[in-house]
């Protein structure tokens, strides 16, 4: 409300009336808007509401003997788990569908739970029903205030996987070379790049590179929209980085058709052409 | 009735909107609500960073896994822990006010971009200084890839891969000092970002000077960070349009 506006209609008494009934209702609206901005308390999957008093209980049976009673992943067990469980006070997640640096959907998290994190201690926990999931999900969410200052990120969309060819893979090679992602993952994608034995998560401790000889099974998930996912959105609290600005969709793709080649064909000559190549 | 307390209610409520606005923006005498700070009696500090002891040589860096970064540095680089001249005096230390500014004081961001640069495969500078929401604008002055990794406790943390001439920038939102930032595809670089609230801060130069200014007479507290050595701090009084002269000694020991 500008100031010509309201001094006009201090003016009279009605005038100030009206003033009061707009002004509190501009208020109202005001603190609509901020929480349209902030981030929800409710947690939503679908048709499913979460409701963090029940994922409360849940989480004590279920969860607390790795995520701990503080939710910051320094449970009983957490000493023998290799990588550790999740310290879900920092509210950074590997596995989303939301820019590098922005918080998870509710579905992210909700798709985590149900698939587990391959190569870690963390199981699928599709035993518990979904709405089950959706109150862990809730209750989780409380163990940080990012949920309720900030909005998730924005996800990225994943178009449809193009057909992988002998070109796009070779274009895929290039771009693991230029982007440097065999520093980490090694020039045969082995996970043991010069840079691999220095990389820690972001509580310290040491972190592998994928192997993708070993296959597409990855932490969040499997296959080429997975892969090409990973690429965009990093995996935060990991040194992975997102791709978003570095690759546009059809270099995405073709990196991703060389990961993929990378398993597929680890055994089969693949590399033995690819040396002749660059020979 | 109706028509007898309307005035009363309107007065009431009015004077309760307008104390509410006032108890909000409390006005202290020569602190304005928005940056820059009245310069006519406003004082500086400024001053040195010594560095006392045996201070550890800086060691080569071997580049060679990437032979674009070890080709851009002709052999040169050297780890930047700890720099120092011969007369001590220490560079990258972020000395800025830590109390004694009011709570509610707001200052503007400023629109400049400060620019971090990663050029042959080091940070420059090692150790940027910059506001709460300012851009910070993410050069790649090299040939070859970079991710830029921070790893913040009081921000979101984010990592980016960044290949040659892609602009890239960043803001962090809370005051934070310091945030370590990686990268992560050559493990050797590495920078701190110290984010502020305010504008009182200064990172010394290769002189160990630093200064700040536009200062608001007052009592402070000013704290002096160093990513290997530390922090220290000194209770100061800055008067009108006066200017502090404070030096900080930090003390190398072994291993350091």
């Amino acid at each position: 409300m500008t100031k010509s506006k309201m001094t006009s209609r201090m003016r009279t008494r009605p005038g100030i009336a009206v003033f009061l009934l707009f002004g509190c209702c501009a208020f109202g609206f005001a603190q609509e808007q901020e929480k349209e901005n902030q981030g929800s308390k409710e947690t939503r999957v679908g048709d499913l509401t979460g409701h963090a008093a029940s994922g409360k209980a849940l989480y004590r049976r279920y969860c607390i003997s790795c995520h701990g009673a503080h939710g910051d992943g320094a449970g009983e067990s957490a000493p023998q788990l290799d990588p550790k469980p999740r310290d879900f006070t920092k509210a950074t997640f590997k596995c989303r569908s939301t820019p590098s640096g922005t918080l998870p959907t509710d579905t992210d998290l909700y798709e985590t739970i149900s698939r587990g994190i391959f190569n870690s201690n963390m199981p699928p926990w599709r035993p518990l029903t979904r709405e089950q999931r959706v109150d862990l999900i809730a209750f989780v969410k409380t163990f940080s205030s990012r949920f309720q200052e900030e909005k998730p990120g924005v996800p990225l969309s994943t178009p449809p996987e193009p057909a992988t060819s002998a070109a796009s893979v070779q274009r895929g090679a290039q771009l693991f070379q230029d982007m440097n992602c065999w520093s980490c993952h090694g020039k045969e994608g082995r996970g043991n790049g010069p840079s691999a034995v220095t990389l820690t998560d972001n509580k310290g401790n040491p972190i592998h590179p994928f192997d993708f000889t070993t296959g597409t099974r990855m932490k969040c998930g499997e296959g080429g929209p997975t892969i090409f996912r990973d690429l965009m959105t990093g995996l935060d609290g990991t040194p992975m980085p997102s791709f978003a600005d570095a690759l546009n969709t059809d270099q995405a793709w073709d990196l991703v058709h060389f990961i993929e080649s990378l398993s597929a064909a680890s055994n089969k000559g693949f590399f033995a052409r690819l040396a002749a190549k660059n020979e | 009735m109706k028509r007898n307390s309307l005035p009363i209610i309107s007065a009431a409520v009015l004077t309760i909107a307008l104390s509410a606005l006032v108890a909000v923006r409390p006005v202290r005498a020569g602190f304005p609500n928005s940056s820059p700070p009245s310069p006519a009696s406003s004082g500086v500090v400024k001053g040195t960073v010594k560095v006392k002891g045996t201070v550890p040589k800086p060691t080569h860096i071997d580049m060679s896994q990437d032979p674009k970064c070890a080709q851009a540095h002709a052999g040169s680089g050297a780890t930047e822990d700890i720099v120092a001249d011969a007369n001590g005096d220490l560079e990258n230390v972020v000395v800025y006010i830590s109390a004694g500014l009011p709570a509610d004081a707001k200052f503007d961001v400023p629109a400049e971009p400060v620019v971090l640069e990663q050029k042959g495969c080091t940070y420059r500078p090692h150790v940027v200084a910059l506001r709460a929401n300012q851009e910070l604008k993410v050069v790649n002055a090299d040939s070859t890839t970079h991710n830029i990794h921070p790893s913040p406790n009081n921000n979101r943390e984010l990592n980016q891969t960044q290949p040659p001439g892609v602009p890239f920038s960043m803001t962090f939102a809370r005051e934070e000092i310091s945030i370590p930032v990686k990268c992560n595809i050559h493990p050797w670089m590495r920078s701190y970002f110290a984010v502020f609230k305010h504008p009182f801060f200064a990172v010394s130069g290769k002189d160990g000077s630093f200064e700040i200014g536009n200062l608001p007479p007052g009592s402070y507290t000013l704290t002096a960070w160093h990513e290997k050595l530390g922090t220290s701090f000194q209770k100061i009084t800055v008067g009108e349009s006066e200017t502090k002269t404070i030096e900080f000694t930090f003390k190398a020991e072994a291993g350091s």
